[in-house]
């Protein structure tokens, strides 16, 4: 069904959208600063519910920071290391990836090797042992998500390759001179770009939430920043007394995700001919 | 040399490879474990005695081959952190992850072969389209988060399960396998079965969610893909009944698909088991780990983390190993 396709593009796009424009104008958006404590108003219950103030309108936590302000500038964290890991990630196995397929040999022979010993890892497992030997900071972080993540590019784009290396426009621009790295950058590469973001779209799913996981395990960012993993983490100890302290950044991963991978699914669709005929 | 064999011998260069590599990160970690380890009331000439305890004032590649060494006859020295072998620690905590594991398993199986192939069977209907959508939510929830909720609505409100650990307090279970489930039938301990089912039911149900929804979206495409096939059709021309036509033609060839993506899929079950025994205090080898993580025990985590990656890649020979079995076109 088209317009179902495209529904799904749309609500996915939509979410993506909001949670970006959350991201950059956190400052804007926040109605406090989600350091701010204030120790008298802890543990306030959201809004609606009986004891809750109009002051905060998802209620407080522990310390006293108003809750929607944080969630707010939690999504900061999960788009920025959502966003620069599946580059990181797309370029590193883009490029490794087209190397060995398009050459094939000795290069696909080591890029294969190399592969098979991160595609041996879980792919959480890999990001925690790089978090908890390097330690906490958005840098590890991103190299950590980055390093657990490029091989699903990699093995992606190398298919492709293999089977596009064979094609006559191909023969055809090796026959007009072009060099091995011209052709493979110029024409060989950019008909990937399909594959490449619909694994772009799952990949920043999958990376939002091994990000929220990292931080409930306390090896994402240092405490002080405040992400939707972390606020999960800090209020678990109060799940009895303020649940809410768990539902709200639960749902904003929830959501996110969700649109994500909605934006995902719609694109698959958009994208693939064969799935196309399935619906 | 046939195919199987080519297999297990180029496994050894991976786990190699796998085993540098963390032993590389561990190096390559910055500040020092020892001093970290031994606090700030450590003088350098404690610090010193101990790096010279544990060999690692020597070579980077002498203590990668002392190690390596070591890990073949099964020795992989003793935790910082319990002061006991590594290998005791793992032997004690695995067959709590394993339980867990097989019973998400069974969990996933359970909700999502069923859906999966009722949505492609009564494909584009309403329940197709509500299948799909549950599916969409299942592999958008964060498990933790899952878990955090089942403690609340059915722990903390309803009081129907217990919320932690891996059986109740004071019950005793014979230890034979480590299986509670399987050791309480054993010894005919049905108090023991029943507790540990209930302990076991809420973190399989979140570990299992998420593998389930994965599972239900391939079996429906998967089962779309064969019912397509002309074969399904001549089955059909020559009046097999609908029943027939879907057991003996349809899902057993969606089945590759299944069984490899459940393969695949268990070492989500392994990374999740790391979630999920955290939020559920647990008591296997991922909350371990996590464990040890927190307390720098790195001669722990290093091996703990060298078990997971060598356990998910046997886990992935196994499953090309079970597709000779269901598929006999598949030879090894």
């Amino acid at each position: 069904m088209l317009s179902m396709r495209y529904l799904k593009l749309w609500v996915g796009g939509v979410i993506l959208l909001v949670l970006c424009v959350c991201g950059v104008a956190a400052p804007l958006l926040a109605p406090r600063d989600p350091q701010a404590q204030t120790l008298e108003d802890r543990l306030r219950p959201p809004r609606w519910v009986e004891n809750g103030s109009t002051a905060y309108l998802l209620g407080t936590d522990n310390l006293g920071r108003d809750m929607l302000s944080r969630i707010i500038y939690g999504s900061r964290i999960s788009l920025m290391v959502g966003v620069a890991t599946v580059i990181c990630a797309g370029l590193l196995g883009c490029v490794l990836g087209a190397i060995a397929g398009y050459f094939g040999s000795t290069a696909d022979e080591i890029v294969s090797k190399i592969s098979e010993i991160f595609l041996a890892f879980p792919f959480l497992l890999i990001a925690i042992a790089i978090m908890a030997f390097l330690g906490q900071g958005v840098g590890n972080l991103i190299m950590a998500l980055m390093l657990s993540r490029w091989v699903q590019f990699c093995r992606v784009v190398r298919g492709e390759v293999f089977s596009i290396k064979e094609r006559d426009f191909v023969t055809a621009a090796k026959a007009l001179g072009g060099r091995d790295w011209y052709v493979l950058f110029r024409h060989v590469v950019p008909n990937t770009y399909a594959s490449v973001t619909v694994i772009a779209t799952f990949g920043m799913a999958v990376v939002i939430i091994t990000e929220a996981s990292l931080s409930f395990l306390g090896l994402g960012v240092p405490v002080h920043i405040p992400t939707w993993g972390s606020m999960l983490s800090e209020g678990r100890s109060y799940i009895n007394r303020a649940p809410w302290l768990t539902i709200f950044p639960g749902l904003a991963i929830f959501i996110t995700v969700f649109g994500i991978n909605l934006l995902g699914d719609g694109l698959r669709d958009v994208f693939d001919p064969k799935l196309r005929r399935q619906r | 040399m046939n195919k199987l064999s080519r297999r297990i011998v180029g496994a050894i260069p991976v786990i190699i490879g796998i085993s540098f590599l963390i032993f590389l990160l561990m190096h390559i970690a910055p500040g020092d474990p020892v001093a970290l380890l031994l606090g700030d009331d450590a003088t350098p000439a404690d610090i010193e005695r101990t790096r010279r305890e544990w060999g690692l004032d020597k070579p980077l590649l002498v203590q990668y081959w002392d190690f390596l060494s070591r890990a073949v006859v099964g020795d992989f020295g003793r935790s910082l952190k319990f002061n006991e072998p590594v290998m005791k620690l793992v032997a004690e905590r695995l067959p709590a992850t394993l339980e867990l594991a097989f019973v998400s398993l069974c969990v996933a199986i359970l909700i999502s072969v069923p859906l999966g192939v009722y949505s492609a069977i009564k494909h584009n209907s309403l329940l197709d389209h509500a299948g799909m959508s549950i599916a969409l939510i299942g592999v958008s929830l964060p498990n933790f988060w899952l878990g955090i909720m089942l403690i609340y609505f059915l722990g903390g409100q309803l009081n129907l399960l217990p919320v932690a650990g891996r059986i109740e307090y004071g019950i005793e279970i014979k230890s034979i396998t480590g299986l509670y489930l399987v050791d309480s039938v054993l010894a005919g301990n049905f108090a023991g079965f029943w507790s540990a089912m209930q302990h076991l039911l809420m973190p399989a149900v979140c570990l299992g969610t998420s593998l389930a929804a994965i599972v239900t979206r391939i079996s429906r495409s998967s089962v779309l893909e064969v019912m397509r096939q002309d074969y399904v059709t001549t089955a059909r021309a020559k009046g097999l009944s609908e029943k027939n036509v879907i057991w003996r033609h349809i899902l057993r060839n969606a089945l590759i698909t299944i069984v490899t993506i459940l393969g695949l899929q268990l070492g989500a079950l392994l990374n999740g088991s790391v979630v999920t025994e955290t939020v559920f205090s647990y008591p296997g080898i991922g909350e371990l780990l996590i464990q040890s993580i927190s307390a720098r025990d790195y001669k722990l985590t290093q091996v703990l983390i060298l078990m997971f990656a060598v356990t998910y890649f046997f886990v992935n020979l196994l499953v090309d190993l079970l597709y000779s079995w269901i598929d006999p076109r598949i030879k090894f």
